[in-house]
Protein backbone atom coordinates (compact mmCIF):
# COMPACT_ATOMS: atom_id res chain seq x y z
CA UNK A 1 0.00 0.00 0.00
CA UNK A 2 1.31 3.89 -0.81
CA UNK A 3 2.39 4.79 2.27
CA UNK A 4 3.81 8.60 1.27
CA UNK A 5 1.91 8.80 -2.13
CA UNK A 6 0.34 12.40 -2.88
CA UNK A 7 -3.06 11.12 -3.31
CA UNK A 8 -4.07 15.01 -3.77
CA UNK A 9 -6.50 15.09 -1.07
CA UNK A 10 -6.27 17.90 1.38
CA UNK A 11 -7.02 17.63 5.17
CA UNK A 12 -8.29 20.44 7.01
CA UNK A 13 -7.47 21.79 9.87
CA UNK A 14 -8.71 24.60 12.35
CA UNK A 15 -6.12 25.64 15.41
CA UNK A 16 -7.25 27.74 18.64
CA UNK A 17 -3.56 29.29 18.73
CA UNK A 18 -1.96 31.85 21.30
CA UNK A 19 1.20 33.38 21.49
CA UNK A 20 1.57 33.79 24.98
CA UNK A 21 0.33 33.17 28.44
CA UNK A 22 -2.98 34.77 29.15
CA UNK A 23 -3.00 36.23 25.74
CA UNK A 24 -5.41 37.04 23.18
CA UNK A 25 -6.53 33.55 20.64
CA UNK A 26 -7.38 33.16 17.51
CA UNK A 27 -8.41 30.77 15.54
CA UNK A 28 -6.18 29.73 12.25
CA UNK A 29 -7.14 27.55 9.22
CA UNK A 30 -5.24 25.08 7.40
CA UNK A 31 -5.22 22.44 4.70
CA UNK A 32 -2.49 20.41 4.16
CA UNK A 33 -2.07 17.59 1.84
CA UNK A 34 -3.12 13.94 3.62
CA UNK A 35 -0.89 10.93 4.07
CA UNK A 36 -2.43 7.36 4.68
CA UNK A 37 -1.55 6.81 8.40
CA UNK A 38 -1.32 10.54 9.62
CA UNK A 39 -2.13 11.05 13.13
CA UNK A 40 -2.74 15.15 14.39
CA UNK A 41 0.83 14.87 15.39
CA UNK A 42 1.92 14.44 11.74
CA UNK A 43 -0.50 16.98 10.65
CA UNK A 44 0.75 19.49 12.92
CA UNK A 45 4.52 18.68 11.44
CA UNK A 46 3.46 19.29 8.01
CA UNK A 47 1.85 23.06 9.04
CA UNK A 48 5.55 23.30 10.85
CA UNK A 49 7.09 22.25 7.51
CA UNK A 50 5.42 25.10 5.46
CA UNK A 51 3.53 27.55 8.22
CA UNK A 52 1.20 29.09 5.59
CA UNK A 53 -2.98 29.12 6.88
CA UNK A 54 -5.45 27.81 4.41
CA UNK A 55 -5.56 31.10 2.58
CA UNK A 56 -2.13 31.77 2.02
CA UNK A 57 -1.09 33.96 4.46
CA UNK A 58 2.59 33.40 6.17
CA UNK A 59 2.06 32.24 10.09
CA UNK A 60 4.30 31.08 12.88
CA UNK A 61 4.68 27.00 12.86
CA UNK A 62 2.03 25.78 15.60
CA UNK A 63 3.49 25.08 19.17
CA UNK A 64 2.68 21.71 21.04
CA UNK A 65 4.26 19.29 23.50
CA UNK A 66 4.85 15.64 22.63
CA UNK A 67 7.09 12.68 23.91
CA UNK A 68 6.47 9.32 23.37
CA UNK A 69 4.39 8.98 20.61
CA UNK A 70 2.79 6.17 21.39
CA UNK A 71 -0.04 7.18 24.09
CA UNK A 72 2.47 6.23 27.47
CA UNK A 73 3.56 10.17 28.27
CA UNK A 74 0.80 12.03 28.01
CA UNK A 75 2.58 15.00 27.11
CA UNK A 76 0.70 15.40 23.62
CA UNK A 77 -2.76 16.08 25.53
CA UNK A 78 -5.50 18.77 23.82
CA UNK A 79 -8.94 18.93 22.78
CA UNK A 80 -9.35 17.63 19.74
CA UNK A 81 -12.95 18.07 17.80
CA UNK A 82 -14.31 18.85 21.14
CA UNK A 83 -12.90 15.50 23.06
CA UNK A 84 -9.74 16.33 24.62
CA UNK A 85 -7.27 12.84 24.32
CA UNK A 86 -3.76 12.26 22.95
CA UNK A 87 -2.82 13.62 19.58
CA UNK A 88 -0.15 10.85 19.09
CA UNK A 89 -3.24 8.68 18.89
CA UNK A 90 -5.98 10.70 17.35
CA UNK A 91 -5.64 9.09 13.59
CA UNK A 92 -6.90 11.43 10.91
CA UNK A 93 -8.69 9.08 8.99
CA UNK A 94 -11.14 8.14 11.80
CA UNK A 95 -11.87 12.32 12.68
CA UNK A 96 -14.26 14.27 11.14
CA UNK A 97 -13.28 17.27 8.59
CA UNK A 98 -12.51 20.30 9.38
CA UNK A 99 -10.63 18.50 12.26
CA UNK A 100 -10.58 21.32 15.42
CA UNK A 101 -7.71 21.23 18.02
CA UNK A 102 -7.91 23.02 20.97
CA UNK A 103 -5.26 23.64 24.14
CA UNK A 104 -6.83 21.96 27.33
CA UNK A 105 -7.74 25.23 28.82
CA UNK A 106 -8.14 23.95 32.01
CA UNK A 107 -4.41 24.40 32.77
CA UNK A 108 -3.02 27.24 31.78
CA UNK A 109 -2.19 28.42 27.89
CA UNK A 110 1.81 28.36 27.29
CA UNK A 111 1.55 28.93 23.99
CA UNK A 112 -1.16 27.23 20.86
CA UNK A 113 -1.86 23.99 22.16
CA UNK A 114 1.20 23.73 24.55
CA UNK A 115 -0.10 24.10 28.41
CA UNK A 116 1.46 23.83 31.58
CA UNK A 117 0.26 20.80 33.61
CA UNK A 118 2.04 21.85 36.89
CA UNK A 119 -0.82 21.85 38.74
CA UNK A 120 -1.45 18.19 38.48
CA UNK A 121 2.42 17.44 39.55
CA UNK A 122 1.72 19.62 42.18
CA UNK A 123 -1.40 17.86 43.32
CA UNK A 124 0.49 14.67 43.30
CA UNK A 125 3.45 15.91 45.35
CA UNK A 126 0.69 17.47 47.78
CA UNK A 127 -0.60 13.90 48.12
CA UNK A 128 2.45 12.06 48.43
CA UNK A 129 1.59 9.82 45.73
CA UNK A 130 4.82 7.63 46.22
CA UNK A 131 6.05 4.47 48.42
CA UNK A 132 8.51 6.14 51.36
CA UNK A 133 11.26 3.86 51.71
CA UNK A 134 14.38 6.01 52.21
CA UNK A 135 16.04 5.63 55.79
CA UNK A 136 18.93 5.76 57.33
CA UNK A 137 19.48 1.89 57.11
CA UNK A 138 18.15 -0.83 54.85
CA UNK A 139 14.27 -1.29 55.97
CA UNK A 140 14.51 -4.63 54.19
CA UNK A 141 12.02 -5.95 52.18
CA UNK A 142 8.18 -4.81 52.44
CA UNK A 143 5.37 -7.21 52.91
CA UNK A 144 4.14 -9.09 50.19
CA UNK A 145 1.25 -7.69 47.85
CA UNK A 146 -1.70 -10.08 47.36
CA UNK A 147 -2.40 -11.32 43.82
CA UNK A 148 -5.60 -10.10 43.12
CA UNK A 149 -4.67 -6.86 44.47
CA UNK A 150 -1.44 -6.34 42.35
CA UNK A 151 -3.82 -7.28 38.79
CA UNK A 152 -6.55 -4.62 39.72
CA UNK A 153 -3.85 -2.25 41.61
CA UNK A 154 -1.85 -2.07 38.35
CA UNK A 155 -4.43 -0.94 36.31
CA UNK A 156 -4.57 2.28 38.58
CA UNK A 157 -0.66 3.00 38.21
CA UNK A 158 -1.48 3.49 34.30
CA UNK A 159 -2.10 7.15 34.76
CA UNK A 160 0.21 8.74 32.61
CA UNK A 161 -0.72 12.60 34.50
CA UNK A 162 -2.40 13.09 30.59
CA UNK A 163 -4.66 15.82 31.98
CA UNK A 164 -7.46 14.43 29.72
CA UNK A 165 -9.63 13.74 33.70
CA UNK A 166 -8.93 17.39 34.42
CA UNK A 167 -9.87 18.97 31.19
CA UNK A 168 -12.73 16.88 31.29
CA UNK A 169 -14.03 17.88 34.43
CA UNK A 170 -16.59 19.81 35.47
CA UNK A 171 -15.16 20.95 38.77
CA UNK A 172 -11.48 21.31 38.08
CA UNK A 173 -10.65 25.33 36.67
CA UNK A 174 -8.90 27.92 37.51
CA UNK A 175 -11.82 28.87 39.59
CA UNK A 176 -12.00 26.13 41.96
CA UNK A 177 -9.36 24.99 44.43
CA UNK A 178 -10.30 20.99 43.29
CA UNK A 179 -7.02 18.72 42.77
CA UNK A 180 -9.27 16.83 40.48
CA UNK A 181 -8.98 12.93 39.57
CA UNK A 182 -6.16 11.56 38.51
CA UNK A 183 -3.76 12.53 42.08
CA UNK A 184 -7.43 11.11 44.17
CA UNK A 185 -6.99 7.50 41.72
CA UNK A 186 -3.48 7.87 42.82
CA UNK A 187 -3.93 8.49 46.42
CA UNK A 188 -6.24 4.85 46.21
CA UNK A 189 -2.82 3.43 44.59
CA UNK A 190 -0.78 3.96 47.25
CA UNK A 191 -2.53 3.50 49.84
CA UNK A 192 -3.38 0.08 48.30
CA UNK A 193 0.49 -1.05 48.23
CA UNK A 194 1.22 -2.73 51.16
CA UNK A 195 4.21 -0.66 51.92
CA UNK A 196 2.47 2.83 50.61
CA UNK A 197 -0.53 1.90 53.34
CA UNK A 198 1.85 2.91 56.03
CA UNK A 199 1.28 6.35 55.43
CA UNK A 200 -2.27 6.17 54.55
CA UNK A 201 -3.57 8.35 57.16
CA UNK A 202 -1.41 11.37 55.94
CA UNK A 203 -2.82 10.93 51.99
CA UNK A 204 -6.10 10.73 53.30
CA UNK A 205 -5.56 14.01 55.45
CA UNK A 206 -4.14 15.54 52.04
CA UNK A 207 -7.71 14.73 50.17
CA UNK A 208 -9.75 15.84 53.39
CA UNK A 209 -8.06 19.30 52.72
CA UNK A 210 -8.67 22.16 51.21
CA UNK A 211 -9.50 21.62 47.25
CA UNK A 212 -9.88 17.63 47.92
CA UNK A 213 -11.79 14.91 47.63
CA UNK A 214 -15.13 16.62 48.82
CA UNK A 215 -15.07 18.40 45.68
CA UNK A 216 -16.20 15.95 43.52
CA UNK A 217 -19.48 16.34 41.78
CA UNK A 218 -20.13 12.70 40.31
CA UNK A 219 -20.28 14.09 36.48
CA UNK A 220 -18.38 11.22 36.12
CA UNK A 221 -17.11 12.33 32.87
CA UNK A 222 -13.49 11.43 34.38
CA UNK A 223 -14.05 7.80 33.98
CA UNK A 224 -15.65 8.69 30.74
CA UNK A 225 -12.64 10.36 29.19
CA UNK A 226 -9.69 8.30 30.32
CA UNK A 227 -7.57 7.24 27.60
CA UNK A 228 -6.22 4.37 29.98
CA UNK A 229 -9.83 3.03 30.92
CA UNK A 230 -8.58 3.98 34.73
CA UNK A 231 -11.62 3.02 37.21
CA UNK A 232 -11.68 7.14 38.51
CA UNK A 233 -14.89 7.01 39.66
CA UNK A 234 -14.57 3.24 41.75
CA UNK A 235 -11.32 5.20 43.38
CA UNK A 236 -13.14 8.43 44.42
CA UNK A 237 -16.18 6.53 45.60
CA UNK A 238 -13.85 3.88 47.61
CA UNK A 239 -11.87 6.93 48.92
CA UNK A 240 -14.89 8.58 49.77
CA UNK A 241 -15.76 5.29 52.24
CA UNK A 242 -11.95 5.89 53.60
CA UNK A 243 -12.62 9.66 54.10
CA UNK A 244 -15.84 8.44 56.12
CA UNK A 245 -13.98 6.12 58.37
CA UNK A 246 -11.32 8.16 58.95
CA UNK A 247 -13.44 11.45 59.70
CA UNK A 248 -14.84 9.11 62.56
CA UNK A 249 -11.09 7.47 63.58
CA UNK A 250 -9.84 11.33 63.98
CA UNK A 251 -12.43 12.40 65.99
CA UNK A 252 -13.11 9.46 67.98
CA UNK A 253 -10.18 7.46 67.98
CA UNK A 254 -7.21 7.58 70.38
CA UNK A 255 -4.26 8.42 68.25
CA UNK A 256 -4.50 9.28 64.35
CA UNK A 257 -2.25 5.99 64.00
CA UNK A 258 -3.06 4.48 60.43
CA UNK A 259 -4.83 1.47 62.02
CA UNK B 1 -15.73 29.34 55.16
CA UNK B 2 -12.05 28.35 56.28
CA UNK B 3 -10.66 26.12 53.69
CA UNK B 4 -8.92 23.69 55.70
CA UNK B 5 -12.63 22.77 57.02
CA UNK B 6 -13.60 22.54 53.50
CA UNK B 7 -13.96 18.57 53.68
CA UNK B 8 -16.42 18.73 56.74
CA UNK B 9 -18.31 21.45 55.63
CA UNK B 10 -18.90 19.76 52.42
CA UNK B 11 -19.85 16.73 54.00
CA UNK B 12 -22.31 18.67 56.25
CA UNK B 13 -24.05 20.07 53.08
CA UNK B 14 -24.18 16.42 51.98
CA UNK B 15 -25.73 14.98 55.20
CA UNK B 16 -28.29 18.17 55.68
CA UNK B 17 -29.62 17.83 51.77
CA UNK B 18 -31.00 14.18 53.66
CA UNK B 19 -31.40 14.82 57.27
CA UNK B 20 -33.42 16.83 57.73
CA UNK B 21 -34.18 18.98 54.54
CA UNK B 22 -35.20 15.93 52.27
CA UNK B 23 -37.01 13.89 55.02
CA UNK B 24 -38.94 17.31 55.21
CA UNK B 25 -39.32 17.17 51.74
CA UNK B 26 -41.26 14.06 51.59
CA UNK B 27 -43.09 14.89 55.04
CA UNK B 28 -44.48 18.13 53.65
CA UNK B 29 -45.39 16.87 49.95
CA UNK B 30 -46.98 13.75 51.72
CA UNK B 31 -49.10 16.61 54.44
CA UNK B 32 -49.83 17.71 51.38
CA UNK B 33 -51.33 14.97 49.64
CA UNK B 34 -54.06 14.84 51.92
CA UNK B 35 -55.67 17.35 49.94
CA UNK B 36 -56.72 14.93 47.44
CA UNK B 37 -58.74 13.89 49.70
CA UNK B 38 -60.50 17.17 49.88
CA UNK B 39 -60.96 20.39 51.81
CA UNK B 40 -61.67 18.64 55.00
CA UNK B 41 -59.12 16.40 55.06
CA UNK B 42 -56.28 18.86 54.46
CA UNK B 43 -57.83 20.83 56.99
CA UNK B 44 -57.80 18.49 59.59
CA UNK B 45 -54.31 17.20 59.04
CA UNK B 46 -52.76 20.53 58.27
CA UNK B 47 -54.56 21.90 61.87
CA UNK B 48 -52.40 19.09 63.47
CA UNK B 49 -49.64 21.24 63.39
CA UNK B 50 -51.74 24.59 65.65
CA UNK B 51 -51.55 21.88 68.13
CA UNK B 52 -47.85 22.16 68.48
CA UNK B 53 -47.54 24.74 70.80
CA UNK B 54 -46.40 28.12 69.03
CA UNK B 55 -42.64 28.41 70.71
CA UNK B 56 -41.99 24.52 70.10
CA UNK B 57 -43.40 24.90 66.69
CA UNK B 58 -41.11 27.77 65.96
CA UNK B 59 -37.94 26.11 67.55
CA UNK B 60 -38.49 23.02 65.27
CA UNK B 61 -39.02 24.93 62.49
CA UNK B 62 -35.53 27.07 63.14
CA UNK B 63 -33.65 23.64 64.14
CA UNK B 64 -35.06 21.14 61.44
CA UNK B 65 -35.67 23.19 58.64
CA UNK B 66 -34.97 26.95 58.41
CA UNK B 67 -31.25 27.25 59.32
CA UNK B 68 -30.21 23.18 57.05
CA UNK B 69 -32.01 24.84 54.65
CA UNK B 70 -30.28 28.04 54.12
CA UNK B 71 -26.68 26.21 54.92
CA UNK B 72 -27.58 23.72 52.08
CA UNK B 73 -28.96 26.31 49.96
CA UNK B 74 -26.34 28.89 50.07
CA UNK B 75 -23.36 26.93 49.96
CA UNK B 76 -24.89 24.93 47.30
CA UNK B 77 -25.38 28.50 45.34
CA UNK B 78 -21.49 28.29 45.31
CA UNK B 79 -20.99 25.31 44.27
CA UNK B 80 -23.28 25.24 41.32
CA UNK B 81 -21.27 28.14 40.30
CA UNK B 82 -17.65 27.23 40.83
CA UNK B 83 -18.44 24.79 38.22
CA UNK B 84 -17.92 24.62 34.54
CA UNK B 85 -20.79 23.11 32.70
CA UNK B 86 -19.60 20.66 30.05
CA UNK B 87 -22.51 19.11 28.40
CA UNK B 88 -21.92 20.29 24.77
CA UNK B 89 -18.68 17.93 24.64
CA UNK B 90 -19.47 15.29 27.65
CA UNK B 91 -23.42 14.59 26.40
CA UNK B 92 -23.64 11.62 28.96
CA UNK B 93 -26.66 10.61 31.28
CA UNK B 94 -24.35 11.34 34.70
CA UNK B 95 -23.10 14.86 33.18
CA UNK B 96 -26.66 15.78 32.80
CA UNK B 97 -27.73 14.79 35.98
CA UNK B 98 -24.53 16.63 37.48
CA UNK B 99 -25.84 19.69 35.74
CA UNK B 100 -29.85 19.16 36.65
CA UNK B 101 -28.82 19.05 39.94
CA UNK B 102 -27.22 22.54 40.02
CA UNK B 103 -29.55 24.28 38.13
CA UNK B 104 -32.66 22.89 40.13
CA UNK B 105 -30.92 23.99 43.29
CA UNK B 106 -30.18 27.07 42.14
CA UNK B 107 -34.08 27.28 40.70
CA UNK B 108 -35.53 26.12 44.19
CA UNK B 109 -33.39 29.10 46.22
CA UNK B 110 -35.91 31.45 44.17
CA UNK B 111 -38.85 28.95 44.51
CA UNK B 112 -38.26 28.27 47.82
CA UNK B 113 -38.11 32.23 48.94
CA UNK B 114 -41.33 32.89 47.45
CA UNK B 115 -43.23 30.12 48.37
CA UNK B 116 -42.17 30.87 51.82
CA UNK B 117 -43.07 34.44 51.28
CA UNK B 118 -46.49 33.68 50.12
CA UNK B 119 -47.02 30.87 53.05
CA UNK B 120 -45.30 31.30 55.86
CA UNK B 121 -44.82 34.83 55.94
CA UNK B 122 -48.03 35.74 55.02
CA UNK B 123 -49.02 33.55 58.30
CA UNK B 124 -46.55 35.50 60.37
CA UNK B 125 -48.36 38.73 59.13
CA UNK B 126 -51.59 37.17 60.88
CA UNK B 127 -52.96 34.99 57.35
CA UNK B 128 -54.31 31.98 58.12
CA UNK B 129 -52.80 29.00 56.25
CA UNK B 130 -55.82 26.06 55.03
CA UNK B 131 -56.90 24.98 51.81
CA UNK B 132 -58.22 28.10 50.27
CA UNK B 133 -54.70 29.98 50.73
CA UNK B 134 -53.42 26.95 48.26
CA UNK B 135 -56.53 27.74 46.02
CA UNK B 136 -56.59 31.54 45.27
CA UNK B 137 -52.81 30.80 44.97
CA UNK B 138 -52.99 28.35 42.01
CA UNK B 139 -55.96 29.69 41.10
CA UNK B 140 -53.18 31.39 39.00
CA UNK B 141 -52.34 29.58 36.05
CA UNK B 142 -48.77 31.22 35.81
CA UNK B 143 -48.35 30.45 39.66
CA UNK B 144 -49.52 26.80 39.32
CA UNK B 145 -47.13 26.35 36.78
CA UNK B 146 -44.46 27.87 39.14
CA UNK B 147 -45.76 25.42 41.76
CA UNK B 148 -45.59 22.75 39.64
CA UNK B 149 -41.90 23.30 38.34
CA UNK B 150 -40.66 24.23 41.94
CA UNK B 151 -42.25 20.53 43.01
CA UNK B 152 -40.62 18.42 40.21
CA UNK B 153 -37.08 20.37 40.94
CA UNK B 154 -37.43 19.94 44.97
CA UNK B 155 -38.45 15.44 43.36
CA UNK B 156 -35.84 15.81 41.20
CA UNK B 157 -32.97 17.25 43.09
CA UNK B 158 -33.99 15.01 46.10
CA UNK B 159 -33.55 11.92 44.03
CA UNK B 160 -30.78 12.54 42.65
CA UNK B 161 -29.16 13.97 45.46
CA UNK B 162 -29.67 10.76 47.08
CA UNK B 163 -28.14 9.18 44.21
CA UNK B 164 -24.95 11.16 45.11
CA UNK B 165 -25.22 11.08 48.89
CA UNK B 166 -25.32 7.28 48.62
CA UNK B 167 -21.73 8.19 45.97
CA UNK B 168 -19.97 10.41 48.68
CA UNK B 169 -20.31 9.06 51.88
CA UNK B 170 -18.62 6.02 50.03
CA UNK B 171 -21.58 3.91 50.18
CA UNK B 172 -22.17 2.85 47.24
CA UNK B 173 -18.41 2.30 44.99
CA UNK B 174 -19.00 -0.20 42.38
CA UNK B 175 -20.60 0.82 38.92
CA UNK B 176 -22.98 -2.16 39.44
CA UNK B 177 -24.37 -0.87 42.49
CA UNK B 178 -24.10 2.93 41.34
CA UNK B 179 -26.33 1.66 38.05
CA UNK B 180 -28.73 0.25 40.38
CA UNK B 181 -28.58 3.13 42.67
CA UNK B 182 -29.73 5.26 39.53
CA UNK B 183 -32.94 3.01 39.23
CA UNK B 184 -33.90 2.84 42.54
CA UNK B 185 -33.37 6.51 42.66
CA UNK B 186 -35.44 7.23 39.41
CA UNK B 187 -38.42 5.13 41.12
CA UNK B 188 -38.09 7.99 44.19
CA UNK B 189 -38.17 10.33 41.90
CA UNK B 190 -41.95 9.44 39.79
CA UNK B 191 -43.06 8.37 43.33
CA UNK B 192 -42.35 11.71 45.01
CA UNK B 193 -43.52 13.82 41.71
CA UNK B 194 -46.80 12.06 41.49
CA UNK B 195 -47.66 12.87 45.47
CA UNK B 196 -46.90 16.41 44.77
CA UNK B 197 -47.96 17.50 41.42
CA UNK B 198 -51.42 15.23 42.36
CA UNK B 199 -51.15 17.01 46.15
CA UNK B 200 -51.04 20.82 44.18
CA UNK B 201 -53.77 19.80 41.38
CA UNK B 202 -55.76 18.69 44.26
CA UNK B 203 -56.09 22.48 45.20
CA UNK B 204 -57.21 23.32 41.39
C1 LIG C 1 -35.76 21.06 48.51
C2 LIG C 1 -34.68 21.31 49.14
C3 LIG C 1 -33.39 20.56 48.89
C4 LIG C 1 -33.14 19.24 49.13
C5 LIG C 1 -34.09 18.21 49.65
C6 LIG C 1 -31.77 19.00 48.74
C7 LIG C 1 -31.12 17.78 48.81
C8 LIG C 1 -29.86 17.52 48.34
C9 LIG C 1 -29.17 16.28 48.47
C10 LIG C 1 -29.69 15.04 49.14
C11 LIG C 1 -27.96 16.42 47.86
C12 LIG C 1 -26.88 15.36 47.71
C13 LIG C 1 -25.70 15.63 48.56
C14 LIG C 1 -24.45 14.98 48.04
O1 LIG C 1 -24.00 15.29 46.95
O2 LIG C 1 -23.90 14.15 48.76
C15 LIG C 1 -27.90 17.73 47.33
C16 LIG C 1 -26.85 18.21 46.63
C17 LIG C 1 -26.76 19.48 46.15
N1 LIG C 1 -27.64 20.51 46.41
FE1 LIG C 1 -29.42 20.35 47.37
N2 LIG C 1 -31.23 20.15 48.28
C18 LIG C 1 -32.19 21.13 48.36
C19 LIG C 1 -32.06 22.44 48.03
C20 LIG C 1 -30.96 22.97 47.39
C21 LIG C 1 -30.82 24.34 47.04
C22 LIG C 1 -31.84 25.43 47.29
C23 LIG C 1 -29.60 24.46 46.43
C24 LIG C 1 -29.04 25.74 45.90
C25 LIG C 1 -28.35 25.85 44.82
C26 LIG C 1 -28.98 23.16 46.39
C27 LIG C 1 -27.75 22.86 45.80
C28 LIG C 1 -27.17 21.63 45.78
C29 LIG C 1 -25.96 21.32 45.06
C30 LIG C 1 -25.11 22.25 44.21
C31 LIG C 1 -25.70 19.96 45.29
C32 LIG C 1 -24.56 19.14 44.73
C33 LIG C 1 -23.44 19.01 45.68
C34 LIG C 1 -22.34 18.17 45.10
O3 LIG C 1 -22.61 17.28 44.31
O4 LIG C 1 -21.19 18.42 45.45
N3 LIG C 1 -29.83 22.27 47.00
N4 LIG C 1 -29.06 18.40 47.65
S1 LIG D 1 -6.40 9.20 35.13
FE1 LIG D 1 -6.47 8.78 32.90
S2 LIG D 1 -7.16 10.73 32.01
FE2 LIG D 1 -6.51 11.19 34.10
S3 LIG D 1 -4.39 11.87 33.91
FE3 LIG D 1 -4.32 9.65 34.34
S4 LIG D 1 -4.31 8.67 32.32
FE4 LIG D 1 -4.90 10.80 31.98
S1 LIG E 1 3.34 11.80 22.77
FE1 LIG E 1 3.27 10.62 24.60
S2 LIG E 1 1.15 10.27 24.79
FE2 LIG E 1 1.27 11.25 22.87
Amino acid sequence: MPTTANTGRMVKIEILRQDTEGGQSRTEKFSIPYRHGMNVISALMEIQKNPVTEDGKKTTPVAWDMNCLEEVCGACSMVINGRPRQSCSALIDQLTEPIRLEPMKTFPVVRDLQVDRSRMFNALKKVKAWVPIDGTYDLGEGPRMPERKRQWAYELSKCMTCGVCMEACPNVSEKASFIGPAPLSQVRLFNTHPTGAMNKDERLAQIMGDGGLANCGNSQNCVEACPKGIPLTTSIASLNRAATVQMFKNFFGSDHMVD
Amino acid sequence: MSKEREFLWRRLHSLLGVIPVGLFLAFHLSLNFTAVGGEQAYNDATGMMDKVPPALLLIIEWVVIYIPLMFHAFYGVYIAFTATLNNKRFSTFRNWMFTLQRVTGVFLVVFIAWHIFQTRIQKALGAEVEFNMIADIVANPVMLGFYIAGILAATFHLANGLWAFLVSWGITQSPRSQQIMTYVTAIVFVILSIVGVAAILAFV
